[in-house]
């Protein structure tokens, strides 16, 4: 009888934390043949900010927690291991990379949404945009595929691992809605701390399972024709601290702004 | 084939990024040949107004459950609609539920999905649309190649233009499923434009030296009927509200009018609003980095330059 009392509306939870590869936001973003690829020279990829900081480190939180799993998942070629290591690094248990370069965000939605038919999840966490493409795309299509609720830009989830409340970022506010069962959430910053690795996490990190699992159907949805730069400002015009006036007159008349 | 955009009618009214999506969906339709029909979810008292802005009919679907935002009904009753009137573009606008919409209906529609798009599709090769990517540091175009396209456009893209008279609305209901989310509470703060949207924007950062500071900026702000923002350290260390954090990971915003008092100008921070039409910045440093991304510059002391500003606005508030 006291074991049940015990466990009583509380449930382990296995998370799944879809994790991504994005150029450090300092890189010099450069293009080569004629402006058809992007140039990776010299480019240092880092985990998304909002995957590792919020959606992986809330995953975490609720394993202490809860009791259960975090596995992730990343969909890309063997360049991302370096990021998979940091989030093993950091706290999650094991970690599966689906070995294809996705040219779009359905494709990735996909691969993710066939692992998680295969092994099933009670919930699964991504960020709430990548920050090289700015999509924001992968959770509402993953959870398509599931037939899933999702919950995009989440600040706050209190959940016993049956029922949750979450609360979401919407213009001007917040959004606060209960859910039971499984769902899809997207990560948005207050959610939690950023987590530093430690030395032993490290350690450990190298023996966690990576496995490497193929993709599944094709590609062809999108393709990127090419890139180019957006016009720079013509150059800052500097006002005379004085003459507040001057700005004002500048501000209704040339660029017709107030 | 046609056009459909889904027009958010958050607490029965249209907001300017649901203008936009329609006159968007006008000019897309226009290129492509065909019609633009909106789609207003839930109760709204003025659904016709949409032809204003260039929708040919709209859809009314008044089914109150849809108040209450689940992506999952949400999604179903556009995709439903989409196929009713045989759209093979749909239209969101690039706001929160925009974002939860969008992947979901593509998905259901099997079609090629690109958000936060700043282009009329040309057809010439393709259906080609750009965005900006990499923080705003470059644009890429790219091809859509499915039959059925779904797009979210990137807010204040274009300028919208009044074109006609009201629409024809027709009323439908739809067999939906019942919701999984229970929405509890919706707070948003009334009173001032929330930072996506907002036209005008004062902004600081350290060089403000302590939240005690913020009179003059909340000032500034009021006369210019502005929202206010802040740059992340400022929110970090509480000295202002999270919501108002600007940035590559706060809200990314693209007002008529950003004005930085205080704020070196980081390439993270730069990020959220290197977008905005006309950037004015006071900062001490002449080496602020800043002033390469600003179209007015005053190098100057924040707590002399911005009361100043402040007294020359109201000067000319009152003669204008
Ligand atoms: C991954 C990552 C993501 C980040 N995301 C964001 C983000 O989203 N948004 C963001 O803002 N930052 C972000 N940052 C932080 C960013 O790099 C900068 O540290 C931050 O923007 C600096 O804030 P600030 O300009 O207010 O402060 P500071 O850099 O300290 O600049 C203060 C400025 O005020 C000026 N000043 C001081 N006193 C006066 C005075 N009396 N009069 C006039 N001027 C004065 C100074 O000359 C200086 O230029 C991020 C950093 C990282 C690593
Ligand atoms: N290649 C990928 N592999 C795994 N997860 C990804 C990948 N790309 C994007 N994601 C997840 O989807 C989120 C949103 O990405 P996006 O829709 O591209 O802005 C990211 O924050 C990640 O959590």
């Amino acid at each position: 009888m006291t074991y049940i009392c015990v466990k009583f509306n509380q449930e382990k939870m296995e998370i799944l934390v879809c994790i991504s590869k994005t150029p450090e936001t300092t890189a010099k973003i450069a293009f080569t043949d004629g402006g058809k690829n992007f140039d990776t020279q010299g480019v240092q990829f880092i985990m998304n900010p909002y995957d590792e900081w919020y959606a992986l480190v809330r995953a975490i939180e609720l394993k202490e927690q809860l009791g259960g799993k975090v596995t992730v998942i990343n969909v890309g070629d063997a360049a991302s291991d370096i990021v998979i290591r940091k989030a093993l690094a950091i706290g999650a248990d094991e970690a599966v990379r689906v070995d294809v370069n996705p040219q779009s965000a359905i494709y990735t939605a996909k691969q993710i949404a066939e692992y998680v038919k295969s092994n099933s999840f009670d919930a699964v966490f991504l960020g709430k945009e990548t920050i090289d493409y700015n999509g924001a795309e992968v959770g509402a299509m993953v959870s398509e595929y599931l037939d899933l609720p999702y919950f995009s830009f989440a600040s706050n989830i209190e959940t016993d691992g049956l029922k949750s409340r979450i609360t979401r970022d919407v213009e001007g506010g917040v959004e606060i809605s209960e859910v039971e069962g499984r769902f899809v959430l997207s990560a948005a910053k207050g959610l939690a701390e950023q987590r530093i690795p430690n030395m032993k996490g490290i350690m450990m990190a190298k023996r966690k399972p990576l496995n490497v699992i193929p993709a599944v159907g094709e590609d062809d949805s999108l393709e990127i024709i090419s890139y180019d730069l957006p016009e720079g400002k013509s150059g800052v015009k500097m006002i005379d601290p004085e003459n507040m006036d001057e700005l004002v007159r500048l501000l209704h008349e040339e660029s017709k702004v107030i | 084939m046609s056009v459909l955009v889904y027009a958010e009618s958050p607490k029965g009214k249209f907001k300017k990024t649901s203008l936009e999506v329609v006159y968007y969906g006008h000019l897309a339709a226009k290129a492509m040949n065909t019609d633009c029909i909106a789609l207003v979810l839930g109760s709204t008292s003025d659904a016709a107004v949409l032809g204003k802005y260039g929708a040919s009919k709209v859809i009314h679907v008044t089914d109150d459950s849809l108040d209450n935002f689940d992506a999952q009904t949400h999604s179903t009753a556009i995709t439903k609609v989409a196929e009713n009137v045989g759209a093979n573009l749909v239209v969101f606008g690039f706001t929160a539920n925009g974002k939860a919409l969008t992947g979901r209906v593509g998905v259901k529609m099997n079609a090629s999905i690109l958000s936060g798009v700043s282009s009329v599709p040309n057809l010439e090769n393709g259906f080609v649309l750009r965005k900006s990517v990499f923080s705003g540091k470059a644009n890429a175009h790219y091809n859509l190649k499915k039959e059925n396209k779904v797009i979210s456009l990137m807010g204040n893209s274009f300028q919208i233009e009044e074109l006609g008279s009201s629409a024809e609305v027709e009323t439908m209901t739809l067999d939906l499923p019942t919701a999984k989310t229970v929405v509890k509470e919706l707070k948003t703060v009334e009173g001032t434009v929330p930072l996506p949207e907002a036209e005008l924007v004062v902004s600081a950062g350290r060089g403000m030296k302590g939240p005690e500071n913020w009179g003059i900026i909340e000032e500034l702000a009021r006369t210019l009927g502005a929202t206010t923002a802040c740059s992340r350290p400022v929110a970090d260390t509480g000295w202002r509200p999270h919501h108002e954090h600007v940035g590559q990971t706060g809200v990314a915003i693209r007002p008529n009018l950003y004005i930085a008092a205080g704020i070196s100008g980081a390439i993270q921070h730069l990020a959220g609003v290197n977008k905005s039409k006309v950037i004015v910045v006071i900062n001490k440093d002449p080496e602020a980095p800043f002033f390469k991304a600003a179209d007015y510059g005053i190098c100057a002391d924040l707590f002399d330059v911005v009361p100043r500003l402040n007294e020359a606005l109201k000067k000319f508030k009152q003669n204008n």
